[in-house]
């Protein structure tokens, strides 16, 4: 990839993100916090294309890690996020 | 072939994260949009299966099934109120991920590497590492393994000279590409850095110091995706980390402080100054009398803080504030910016508990309030609500904004002990005339206030 479409795509995403989290009301801070920390879950694909590659024993161990840590991030992130925001639709029924 | 369906599903993936964010900032969508997310994560995880001359496959599903099994299992047992050192935990997982990620890409001997491509895969390297360390350290302290702040001696020289050290084997790095003793090193380095940054820092800062990390860890992960020429990582790291930084900056600014008085003037550590109290001693008040206040008031505002997290206390509050709706009275709750340890903790804990949003108001919609309010409840609310904030210059907490408690007829403060609160400020308002102290455990307290009420 050319450095200078690299540097587009930072651009463009870090506009994407301001804009996302600029009209956000107080209540939904921490949901929206843990829901981001959810989307860095990303770094998953990453680990598991570095494993999938790796040749050396070192590799291997820390590609491994990696994964390990990406799913931790990537499932506890989707759970915390889901329980607190199903709080909020269960009392919608409730009411 | 199969790289176009690769690369397509990564993009999906990468529009799917944007929409479910954009639908997690409004409370009617929210919880769609972390589906959508979830998808696009699926997605991803299954299409980066896909990829030619895959190796170690069982490596990977071993390691995939234990890290979320894991994850999963700790997600679903932990209380809500201990969600924010869950979400620092993940978040440091990413992190930690990010910077493996650049470790095994940097000590690859057969890669060329130029040097752009160093110098990102160090950077991301050196932020995922800070943000590693870092969030377990902010783990710790919210679990209450670490309870005592830790500061050293010249601890803001030590913490630059480490930057500088690791900045340094960074460049070092650059020159000579496959040192691998350096690399260690600078791997040690980083993670010390994220290390002590954290220690000095006091429980009421850590919302701002868990946000920062969410982002520095969007950002680690961003860098990997250039490193991985990734556009998907890319693309959601540094969405996170671009909102994570606004958020930061939002919970930063809610405290009147910078992001920079946050993180290095150790506040709430060296602070335990007793500012004198002009000798006046708190009033105690016994549960009934408190009962009765409350019971013929017309309004009632309940001031929640990180006590009423603490002792779980949130559904006993919502019964507290039906029987009380049951007499005629009008019960409001007031959120600081600030209260707990997470922006939103309050209500995210008052919706669980089956609070309608109705009777919930932020700090600029409810101040004005206070002075025809006939009580104030305050559960485990302390710096928020401290007078000092606005009248002593000399505090640090001076300029905060605050919830003006004490323009109401009558403060009851549910306290457990007679300390102070987490910025070991000494607080007026316990003293002042118009307030009495309840002293007890959060839910049992409240558990007392109900029972007096009923048998009014």
């Amino acid at each position: 990839m050319e450095g200078f479409i690299a540097l587009y795509i930072f651009m463009l995403a870090a506009i994407a993100g301001y804009e996302i989290i600029s009209k956000v009301p107080v209540i939904l801070h921490t949901p929206l916090m843990s829901g981001s920390n959810f989307v860095h879950g990303i770094v998953l694909i990453g680990a598991i294309a570095v494993l999938a590659h790796a040749e050396s024993l070192t590799q291997q161990v820390i590609g491994f890690i990696a994964v390990f840590l990406g799913a931790g991030n990537a499932m506890g992130g989707f759970i915390a996020t889901d329980r607190m925001l199903s709080m909020f639709a269960d009392k919608k029924i409730k009411k | 072939m199969l790289n176009t369906i690769v690369q397509f599903s990564f993009f999906l993936s990468a529009v799917l994260f944007i929409i479910g964010l954009k639908q997690m900032a409004s409370p009617k969508k929210a919880q769609k949009g972390i589906v959508w997310a979830g998808v696009g994560m699926l997605i991803a995880t299954l299409a980066s299966f896909l990829v030619p001359n895959l190796q170690n496959l069982s490596l990977i599903l071993i390691a995939l099934v234990s890290g979320s099994a894991l994850a999963y299992v700790s997600a679903k047992k932990v209380a809500m109120t201990d969600m924010p050192q869950m979400i620092a935990l993940y978040n440091g997982m990413g992190g930690g991920a990010a910077a493996a990620i650049a470790a095994v890409e940097l000590i690859n001997p057969i890669a060329e590497h130029s040097l752009i491509f160093t110098t990102i895969a160090l950077s991301g390297a050196m932020i995922g590492s800070v943000a590693f360390s870092g969030s377990i350290i902010a783990f710790a302290k919210l679990q209450g393994w670490q309870k005592k702040q830790v500061s050293l001696p010249a601890q803001n020289s030590l913490n630059a000279i480490l930057l500088i050290a690791t900045i340094v084997l960074a460049y070092k790095l650059v020159q000579i590409p496959d040192a691998t003793i350096i690399l260690t090193i600078f791997f040690v380095c980083a993670l010390v850095l994220g290390i002590m940054l954290t220690l000095p820092i006091g429980g009421a800062d850590m919302p701002v110091v868990i946000s920062l990390y969410n982002a520095l860890t969007g950002l680690a992960v961003g860098l990997e995706g250039f490193v991985l020429q990734n556009p998907a990582m890319m693309i959601a790291g540094i969405v996170v980390g671009a909102s994570g930084t606004l958020l930061t900056q939002l919970m930063a600014k809610a405290m009147n402080r910078s992001l920079f008085n946050v993180l290095f003037s150790n506040f709430g550590a060296t602070k335990s100054s007793d500012n004198n109290q002009d000798g006046k001693e708190m009033k105690a008040i016994e549960a009934s009398d408190a009962a009765v206040n409350m019971a013929y008031a017309n309004q009632v505002i309940i001031v929640p803080g990180y006590g009423m997290a603490a002792a779980a206390a949130q559904h006993k509050i919502w019964e507290l504030t039906q029987l009380l709706q049951q007499e005629g009275v009008t019960v409001k709750f007031a959120i600081h910016p600030v209260a707990g340890r997470m922006p939103g903790h309050m209500n995210v804990l008052l919706a669980e508990a089956g609070v309608p949003y109705e009777l919930i108001y932020d700090l600029e919609q409810i101040n004005a309030e206070f002075s025809n309010t006939d009580v104030s409840l305050i559960i485990g609310a302390n710096d928020t609500v401290n007078p000092a904030a606005e009248n002593d210059k000399d505090s640090p907490i001076y300029g905060m904004p605050i919830l003006k408690a004490q323009n109401s007829q009558n403060v009851i403060v549910i306290k457990r002990g007679k300390g102070t609160g987490f910025s070991g400020v000494q607080n007026e308002l316990f003293v002042a005339d118009n307030t009495k102290m309840l002293f007890g455990d959060g839910q049992k307290a409240v558990a007392d206030l109900i029972n007096a009420i009923k048998s009014l």
